[in-house]
């Protein structure tokens, strides 16, 4: 589902590079923790496959998609395939949690009796049935990661990709959030996560692929987060 | 594509930003306005010159002996210079005007200061030569070959006064103009800059679009319809100023020069300077949009 063989990435600002030599090849369906320090490379990760950026080196591909080789106009396909979510939730403070969620239907052009339809499903997966016309700000953290999980797997992605979404919420709902990635990975959904909690990566025993100054130094089948832990 | 999402869009976008809107709308108005005012002018100064150019003649008056002398321009030097005059290829016709008929007409003009009639005589009055060029723009040439002629007077170029009269209203058109240009720099200025603050208060709208896979005119068409809106808008507000300009001042003022400057009509600013208005207007709003989207706006 997700491949990178050899990429590399640097900037311009920085002499030494995000990524150096990396190379993962993850399944469909699989679940994947993505750790490691600050810098060293997990952000840049992640915007590779979304093509926010193009690697200097290597090959990446998602789904049947040739990421770094690909037309700029077929960038919105790719991005339509995954799904993402944020520690800091990026929801619209001026629309509904529905109107949320819908949104993200709408600018992709579905028409308006799929989105009437499958909004309150997800919003049902996700546990946020009745809440449905709550803004933003009258909701919990949690319930507010919730909304962007939705928002995130309302057009049912290949992949998820979530970059620290546990970082701004306390352990209990951290763990509800943990148990719905769980549950949308089980739907067949690839899911990726970075993160620095290692209560969660070593609760969960899922595949962790540990960076360090942007080479992959670790990748074990059903990880812990630190070695020997 | 939505239709209704992307008009929502649109309208939040205008409503959110409701000054600069309203500034951006004015200007886009203004110039607008001044260039359809400068448009028309053009028109007004085309058509004086094809009406006025038509009437244009050069008058060769000769001295007072032929006046007095030769009635019907029979003898020499009248003769002669009549039919060279008649022979010359830049000339289409020759009218011999005598004394009396100078002075009747004379009587005509001036019908209305019956004390001025009174003082004149048809002896103070030349005989002239009324000459009809092919091309009036050209009529140096019968001056210059005729002035020091014997038996003439002098020669009068009709065309000199009506060029200095077309300059003053040339350099008028070319002064809104140059207006109109300012005022244009100002209202891409303010267009750019509504754009950019637009897309800078929903940038987390655009974020989020792009990261669900939006295609970029889902992400930008918005934007670019804002500064269209706002443009069209400009336009038909333009297109009532000029209206309402001539409504107001132009016609008293046209009037006032007793038809010599002809009234500007309704359908001169319906067609074609009200789509002419609004076609650029919506062509330059969605350049400037459409490149400011481009240098600020990521996709």
């Amino acid at each position: 589902m997700i491949q990178l063989e050899s990429v590399s990435k640097a900037y311009k600002t920085s002499t030494r590079p995000a990524l150096d030599d990396v190379t993962v090849d993850v399944d469909k369906g699989e679940f994947v923790f993505l750790i490691g320090p600050s810098g060293s490379g997990k952000s840049t990760f992640l915007r590779l496959l979304l093509r926010e950026e193009v690697p200097s080196k290597g090959r990446v591909s998602v789904s049947n998609f040739d990421v770094a080789k690909m037309p700029r106009r077929k960038v919105p396909r790719l991005r339509q395939t995954i799904g993402c979510v944020f520690q800091d939730f990026r929801l619209l403070n001026n629309k509904t949690v529905s109107e949320n969620v819908a949104f993200a239907l709408e600018v992709i052009g579905k028409p308006k009796h799929t989105i009437t339809k499958v909004v309150p499903e997800v919003l049902e997966l996700v546990g946020l049935d009745g809440k449905a016309d709550r803004m933003p700000h009258e909701l919990s953290g949690g319930e507010q990661q919730r909304v962007a999980m939705a928002r995130a797997f309302v057009n049912r992605p290949l992949v998820l990709l979530a970059d620290e979404p546990t970082g701004n919420l306390d352990p209990d709902t951290s763990q509800d959030i943990m148990l719905l990635l769980e549950r949308i990975n089980r739907t067949g959904t690839t899911v990726l996560m970075a993160t620095h909690d290692h209560s969660i990566v070593d609760s969960m025993r899922r595949r962790v692929v540990e960076l360090d100054h942007g080479k992959v130094i670790r990748d074990d089948r059903r990880g812990v987060y630190g070695v020997g832990r | 594509m939505r239709a209704s999402f992307v008009f929502s869009e649109v309208v939040t976008g205008l409503r959110r930003n409701v000054t600069m809107t309203i500034a951006m709308i004015l200007t886009t108005a203004i110039s607008l306005g001044m260039f359809g005012g400068g448009l028309l002018l053009v028109r007004t100064i085309d058509k004086m010159q094809a009406s006025y150019l038509d009437d244009v003649e050069v008058t060769v008056y000769l001295t007072q002996d032929i006046s007095a002398n030769d009635q019907n321009c029979t003898a020499e030097p009248c003769s002669s210079i009549r039919s060279s005059l008649e022979n010359n290829q830049a000339v289409e016709s020759v009218v011999f005007e005598d004394r009396d008929e100078a002075y009747e007409r004379f009587q005509r003009i001036f019908e209305g200061q019956p004390e001025l009639v009174e003082l004149a005589r048809p002896e103070s009055l030349p005989a002239s030569l009324h000459v009809k060029l092919f091309d009036p723009e050209r009529s140096e040439v019968i001056v210059q070959e005729f002035s020091n002629q014997p038996g003439v007077a002098n020669v009068d170029d009709q065309n000199k006064f009506l060029d200095r009269f077309f300059d003053l209203l040339n350099s008028g058109r070319d002064g809104t103009f140059i207006v109109a240009a300012i005022a244009a720099l100002a209202a891409v200025l303010l267009i750019a800059n509504t754009i950019q603050v637009s897309a800078y208060t929903r940038r987390t709208e655009v974020g989020i679009m792009r990261l669900v896979g939006a295609t970029r005119w889902y992400t930008q068409l918005p934007f670019l319809l804002e500064a269209v809106v706002a443009g069209v808008i400009g336009a038909v507000l333009g297109v009532v100023g000029l209206v309402g300009v001539k409504y107001i001042a132009l016609d008293q003022i046209f009037e006032a020069t007793g038809g010599a400057i002809p009234k500007i009509e309704i359908v001169d600013i319906l067609f074609p300077v009200a789509p002419v208005l609004l076609g650029v207007s919506i062509l330059i709003s969605a350049i400037t949009g459409y490149v400011t989207l481009r240098a600020y706006v990521r996709t």
